[in-house]
């Protein structure tokens, strides 16, 4: 049958078909990769909302972990009122602390520096962006706690140098979006370079400067390790006085996590669901309002 | 009179333009000096690291490197067990989520109808946002017992000849570490790569299709070749993100300090979970020195990698820019 003139065309078409086959499947590999990509969030956000939403009730805000529980008295899952009352005090000051100083930095890249530094902060803005969280917190260790002890600033200190590439980093870019044709037009108008930088340049970035910030508050709200070292020996009474020592959120995760019981572990998933839902939340409405932003700004130019 | 008016104009007009240097002075000055406060930090954590973990490194000197063991009774320290742990845990998790992440990054370019695109990516970055301690917590309590009941058995009974599937210990393993990572790192990789692939120009793939390739052979030909050192960045930026983390690690890996084993169902140690769980531990002296060390490795490591992919990246794009014009 294929003795005739049929072979060397079945010989190429062969090749064909095995070529739309390694295609085929490798389209499908990329499927799959991504479902996987996918499913694996899905099941993370899914797992710690079914463990964690039913252990939800006004308790974990409003009480704090019964010291007690571990001699045998009373009931061990109460709530981590502490714990969200420090979180918000050291991200607070950590953000109050980030804020300024990351704004300036990308106004002085932005607007006054030379080229040449332009490229040399950027690249130690990135360096600074890859050191280990844990590094920060082993730094402000050496830095603050080995001489002054453990406090909730030396934990916002931490945080803060988290923050600090992030602002910046975002803050440059909308500043560089801002249209050069505004700053020319302001200072054809007499007005002094400071005030067009403060008063012309700066609001039209707001947008995108909350926009880097509420990020840079939804990445380091579920920071640990720079806590670990800093802000971390904790009784279980209220404190919002930041130089005392405050519990946090994240830590009381890590720590619920490493204990036997299941009341502790429901006291985590609960945590955790909460600390989930705000950063997924936050981090959602920020690119919401950066995508908004980016628009707006687009149109003016 | 007159000599008066002429006088006085310029004079109010040098004050004004006084003022308004000033002005742009002070705002260059504080923001400038916000700047130099920036780079000032980053020489002070490397001198308060190298500070801190002096009297180690005068200690023990680079046999810390080498040495089993970690000794508080006996001071004697070292960190090759972490070492090892970092290493096998980073690159296990460089190599499952590598091709993963290419997969979602061609996905994402080449193959995706156009209305999944955005929902799909987002959904990618938004695991990125996910805080590691919480990644821990499902990872010691949900992925663990997973690992050990049904996927760890299976990979031990059919590839068990292979040194590292061994026998099936404990859900806080190695092999649990290697997975919670790579979850870590993959939209890290993927991001890069779906940025680097859409930098891909049209032409370069359309020639290719249009000379009868397959979409795999032009994604073999054009595209993997042209986001190659990118995706090499990409990777080494990953690499990093991997060692570095401290907190989700800690929660799976174990805490065994005993020694080094090719097990990956066993527990194991990583440099960055050592230092989170060896923290309330220590006391001062040579053993908080000796964690100073372990950060200092790790602040080496870092910048290496920042140092690297930076040239990476300069270098494909000045490359590109050199193509493009």
């Amino acid at each position: 049958m294929s003795a005739t003139g049929l072979t060397p065309l079945s010989r190429p078409s062969d090749r064909l078909t095995r070529r739309r086959i390694v295609n085929r499947a490798m389209e499908l590999l990329a499927w799959l990769a991504a479902a996987i990509a996918v499913a694996i969030l899905v099941i993370v956000v899914w797992s710690v909302a079914k463990r964690g939403a039913s252990a939800i009730n006004l308790d974990l805000f409003t009480k704090t972990q019964n010291a007690l529980a571990q001699f045998g008295i009373g009931n061990a899952k109460q709530g981590l009122a502490n714990a969200f009352v420090g979180s918000i005090v050291i991200v607070g000051i950590a953000t109050l602390m980030a804020l300024p100083f990351g704004i300036l930095v990308a106004i002085y890249v932005n607007e006054f520096a030379p080229r040449a530094i332009r490229g040399g902060v950027s690249l130690v803005l990135d360096v600074l962006n890859g050191i280990p969280a844990i590094v920060i917190g082993i730094f402000v260790f050496g830095l603050i706690v080995a001489g002054h002890g453990q406090s909730g600033l030396a934990g916002s200190f931490a945080l803060a140098v988290l923050m600090l590439p992030l602002v910046a980093r975002a803050t440059i870019e909308v500043l560089a979006l801002v249209p050069d044709s505004l700053r020319e037009a302001s200072l054809g108008l007499g007005v002094p370079r400071w005030r067009t930088t403060l008063g012309i340049v700066l609001p039209q970035t707001i947008g995108g400067v909350v926009t880097g910030a509420v990020l840079a508050v939804a990445r380091v709200a579920g920071e640990t390790a720079p806590l670990l070292f800093t802000t971390s020996v904790v009784g279980t009474q209220m404190n919002w006085n930041p130089t005392h020592p405050l519990f946090s959120v994240p830590l009381a995760i890590f720590e619920l996590s490493e204990a036997d019981d299941p009341s502790s572990h429901a006291l985590a998933w609960a945590a955790a669901f909460v600390l989930l839902m705000f950063i997924l939340l936050t981090s959602l409405t920020a690119r919401w309002l950066a995508n908004r932003s980016r628009r707006k700004i687009g149109r003016v130019a | 009179m007159s000599t008066f008016d002429a006088t006085d104009k310029p004079v109010r007009r040098s004050l004004a333009g006084r003022r308004t240097r000033f002005g742009d002075l002070l705002l260059e000055g504080v923001a400038g000096a916000a700047t130099a406060g920036a780079l000032i930090l980053v020489g002070l954590i490397a001198y308060k690291i190298v500070q801190g973990a002096r009297l180690s490194v005068s200690t023990f000197g680079l046999g810390f490197l080498t040495h089993v063991g970690w000794d508080p009774v006996h001071n004697q320290f070292g960190a090759a067990v972490f070492l090892f742990g970092t290493a096998v845990t980073s690159i296990g998790a460089l190599l499952l989520a590598t091709p993963l992440a290419l997969g979602v990054a061609l996905f994402l370019t080449e193959l995706a109808p156009s209305w999944i695109r955005g929902p799909v990516t987002a959904l990618v970055e938004t695991l990125a946002a996910i805080p590691s301690v919480v990644i821990g917590l499902w990872g010691i309590l949900v992925l663990g017992p997973v690992l050990r009941e049904h996927v760890m058995p299976f990979l031990h009974s059919t590839l068990g000849f292979i040194p590292l599937f061994g026998p099936v210990t404990t859900g806080t393993s190695v092999f649990t570490a290697i997975v919670v990572l790579t979850l870590m790192i993959l939209p890290i990789i993927s991001s890069i790569s779906r940025e680097l692939f859409l930098g891909v120009p049209s032409e370069l793939k359309e020639a290719a299709l249009g000379l009868g390739t397959t979409r795999w052979e032009m994604v073999r030909g054009v595209i993997f070749p042209y986001a190659r050192g990118g995706v090499a960045a990409a990777m080494i930026l990953g690499l990093g993100r991997a060692v570095g983390e401290a907190i989700a690690v800690s929660m799976v890996i174990g805490a065994a300090t005993t020694g080094i084993h090719w097990n990956l169902f066993d527990a194991g140690n990583a440099i960055a979970a050592q230092l989170a769980n060896d923290y309330s531990n220590a006391t001062p002296g040579l053993w908080t020195s000796s964690l100073f060390y372990l950060a200092l490795i790790l602040l080496l490591f870092s910048l290496l990698v920042n140092l690297l992919a930076q040239m990476i990246v300069r270098r494909v794009a000045r490359r590109q820019g050199l193509a493009t014009r």
